[in-house]
């Protein structure tokens, strides 16, 4: 029990955080004026109001860092006077996480035609498409996004917006 | 039945009167003038009109620290705003709370860049504890309250208010305190009875137990410091303060170890070093503190009580976290021990005092004394005799006079010790020790000073003449930024790089020319009676103690090092050379 008890660094870890917050004018900043002040990490950021009557928004971020760093970002999160509620993902069991992309990739010939093939097997959707481009759908898991860009890099990617993770614990109960 | 409506600086002037409000510390200008309109109205509120904004925030910090109650400011909108920043983040630091009002454009002009236009609340954001810009009329009041409870209650902080013109001047219904509830912000109060009963375990095994208790003591009330005070004495185990909470414990009891830290006392920071139980009560393991990291305290086990959970494992992990406020958790504490009848063992805390004893043989705060120069140590030291059996407060500003008015000023009793720790801000005290006269006009304040933080806000003597605030600043002129001068002596090869305090007034004369009196000492034999006509004198004073300019600070535990590196005094320095990493951490 009181052996080595000073901080150190056991290994970096990555966290999907939901955070729920009153959605007044400021509290964004607030959050990410915290990480960016005390020099944690954002990996990834999604933010918008899911009651529209008490007025709550959620925010799902994903971070990294020592399990004493990310203790912290949960109690400086839970020290900000609209926060409702802080919920670390990835210890309070299994839950779910999806982003959704989109990604534009031009060409034409063989290259065209083995984009849309790749694009089947993930079962991204066409969203738009002109003779020498298309624009994919994809929703998943963040690694499975990752795959299917790294896939288009040769076949003629020119553009990706990414919308951040969201993600929600299986199970009926509620955050 | 309808609210009967009010005018936004009405409502403001209402909930600050309903909140208890007694004095505000302000400065006025275009945005605010509703609100300096309605002060003129009305007699229940004071307002003292200080020199500068920062000076404003520092005095409220004062009122706040001394009585438990919020500090209320008043500044317009943005030169008033920005100037009240260091203030706030003093605040911030150290836990205090505020509620600070500010002028805003009107909300028509918000965003275009209009006269006096600052994003204040885009700018206090991270110097707040909240902040709050307020749009409509009808919010007023409740965002009044809500901003008195956000900043008293939990870890108290500051809090900004920001109003804009217009919103100061339409009519909307008032709303008392009582009907105000916050959705989100509920702070922990109660400790988890489970962990409070392993801690009382984990108390009463220990063989080499020590508390370090700080500022949250304070912060938690007096009864906090009283339960602290009986936990304590019922053990017999020793203890030490932090800066923040020096007075929590008194100074005199035998069980007191000094101060712990990069300043401390030898004794405490070894007992630190050598303890296997540590019981931290509102204390945060500041890096003043804890020196290395990597061997702070290395073989013992660590409980935290805190009402704050990012205070818990932030720097030094600790085995048993209690979160709660302090007054709290130790009165469910006592009721556990005496509950379990839990008992000491009483002969490993012999061995224990008969080692802490051995290091307090050391006399860590010994200095060479002299008759022919003023030392800086002597001159608190009689400070201290000469007013400790009297109803005293005592301030400072940032550098060695704060620390060695931290070493030799013994202090019984929560709330008589104003002094910037967390920030370290010079300007601090001056202003200070006028709000905390403002609250016990008939107490001695004494802000203890260096001649170059007093220059940081001077211009306050003019507000304590204006209110015949009769505060007394005791200059320890050394003639130099000496804290500065002492790092560079052990740093940097004693290259003076622009610490010489050049230029200074006669502060005899600065004082005589704002209508305050002037006091000189040069020599040992002058220093009681200058101290006794201090005292004596129902006015503003500023006295000139002229001191050994080449003194420093000692005991330290150089930057980076650990607990037993200390260094003892002027002989000790070469064996304890600062490491490169070391001066990284100054
Ligand atoms: C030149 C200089 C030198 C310094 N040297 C030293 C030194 O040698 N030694 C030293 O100790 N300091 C020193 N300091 C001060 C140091 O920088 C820190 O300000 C100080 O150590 C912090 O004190 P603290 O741990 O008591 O925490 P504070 O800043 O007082 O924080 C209070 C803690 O208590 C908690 N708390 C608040 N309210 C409650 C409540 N109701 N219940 C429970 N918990 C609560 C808070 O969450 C927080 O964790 C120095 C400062 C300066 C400017
Ligand atoms: C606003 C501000 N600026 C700079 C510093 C850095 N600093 C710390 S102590 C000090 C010197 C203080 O000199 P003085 O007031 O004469 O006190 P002394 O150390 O001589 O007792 C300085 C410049 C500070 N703490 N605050
Ligand atoms: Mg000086």
């Amino acid at each position: 029990m009181a052996n080595g008890s000073t901080a150190q660094e056991p290994g970096i870890e990555t966290h999907t955080i939901s955070v729920l917050v009153d959605n007044e004018s400021g509290v964004l900043a607030r959050v990410t004026g915290l990480f960016s002040g005390r020099g944690y990490n954002i990996e990834s950021l999604t933010v918008a109001e899911v009651d529209t009557q008490e007025h709550l928004s959620r925010i799902t971020l994903v971070t990294s860092g020592t399990p004493m760093v990310i203790e912290q970002i949960k109690a400086q999160l839970g020290r900000l006077v609209p926060v409702n509620k802080v919920s670390d993902l990835t210890v309070e069991g299994p839950h779910v996480s999806r982003e959704l992309a989109l990604v534009k990739v031009a060409g034409t010939g063989e290259k065209r035609v083995e984009s849309l093939r790749i694009a089947d097997i993930f079962r991204a959707n066409v969203v738009d498409s002109t003779n020498d481009s298309f624009i994919f759908e994809i929703v998943g898991k963040t690694e499975k996004l990752n795959a299917f860009i790294a896939l288009m890099e040769p076949l003629g990617l020119v553009d990706v917006a990414r919308t951040g993770v969201v993600a929600i614990a299986r199970g009926g109960d509620a955050l | 039945m309808a609210d009967q409506l009010k005018s936004g600086a009405e409502i403001v002037l209402k909930a600050l009167a309903d909140q208890g409000v007694e004095v505000i510390f302000g400065y006025p200008g275009g945005s605010v003038l509703p609100l300096y309109d309605e002060i003129f109205k009305q007699n229940q509120i004071r307002h003292v009109l200080v020199r500068h904004e920062q000076a404003a925030v520092h005095a409220a910090e004062g009122y706040a620290r001394s009585t438990g109650k919020v500090g209320c400011v008043l500044v317009t909108s943005g030169p008033g705003a920005t100037n009240a920043v260091t203030g706030l983040t003093d605040a911030m630091l150290d836990s205090i709370p505020i509620v600070c009002l500010t002028g805003q454009v009107a909300t028509h002009l918000i965003g275009n860049d209009a006269f006096q236009e600052a994003d204040t609340t885009g700018i206090t954001r991270q110097c707040t504890k909240h902040n709050y810009l307020v749009k409509k009329s009808e919010d007023l009041a409740r965002v009044i309250h809500e901003a008195f409870q956000v900043a008293s209650t939990g870890r108290p902080g500051p809090v900004v208010v920001d109003l804009p013109k217009d919103i100061l001047i339409k009519d909307a219904p008032y709303m008392p305190p009582n009907r105000v509830k916050h959705k989100s912000y509920k702070p922990q109060i109660k400790g988890d009875i489970k962990s409070i009963e392993q801690a009382v375990e984990i108390i009463a095994n220990a063989k080499r137990p020590i508390f370090y208790c700080g500022g949250g003591v304070i912060n938690s009330g007096s009864q906090a410091s009283q339960l602290l005070t009986q936990f304590v004495k019922m053990t017999g185990y020793p203890i030490t303060l932090t800066l923040m909470g020096l007075g929590a414990y008194p100074a005199s009891d035998p069980q007191f170890l000094g101060m712990l830290g990069m300043h401390g006392t030898y004794e405490a920071n070894l007992a630190m070093y050598e303890c296997d139980v540590m019981v931290a009560i509102g204390a945060r393991f500041d890096d003043r503190v804890t020196g290395n990291l990597a061997e702070f305290s290395p073989n013992s086990t660590k409980i935290q009580i805190d009402i704050d959970p990012s205070s818990v494992n932030k720097n030094v992990a600790v085995d048993l976290a209690i979160i709660g406020d302090v007054g709290h958790v130790l009165e469910d504490m006592t009721k556990i021990w005496k509950a379990k009848q839990a008992r000491v063992d009483r002969e490993a805390l012999k061995v224990w005092w008969d080692r802490i004893d051995a290091w307090r043989g050391r006399d860590c705060l010994a200095y060479e004394p002299s008759d022919s120069i003023i030392k800086p140590q002597y001159a608190i030291q009689r400070l201290y005799e000469l007013t400790k059996d009297k109803n005293t407060y005592i301030t400072t500003e940032v550098g060695q006079h704060q620390m060695w008015a931290a070493q030799y000023y013994g202090f019984e009793k929560p709330n008589r010790w104003m002094t910037s720790g967390g920030l370290g801000t010079m300007g601090y005290g001056f202003p200070s020790s006028i709000g905390v006269q403002m609250a016990h006009p008939d107490a001695l304040v004494v802000d203890i000073s260096g001649e170059a933080s007093f220059m940081m806000n001077m211009q306050e003597i003019a507000t304590a003449v204006q209110y015949r605030l009769p505060v007394k600043v005791f200059i320890l002129n050394n003639m130099y930024m000496g804290m500065v001068r002492q790092w560079q002596e052990l740093l940097h090869g004693g290259r003076y790089s622009e610490s010489y305090s050049e230029a200074l007034p006669d502060f005899v004369k600065l004082a005589e020319a704002f209508g305050a009196v002037g006091l000189r000492a040069s020599k040992p034999e002058d220093v009681d009676d200058v101290i006794k006509e201090m005292i004596a004198v129902d006015r503003p004073v500023l006295v000139d103690m002229l001191v050994d300019q080449s003194e420093n600070c000692y005991p330290m535990i150089p930057s980076g090092a650990p607990h037993y590196q200390m260094i003892l005094g002027p002989a000790d320095k070469e064996a304890n050379a600062i490491s490169k990493e070391g001066a990284i951490l100054v």
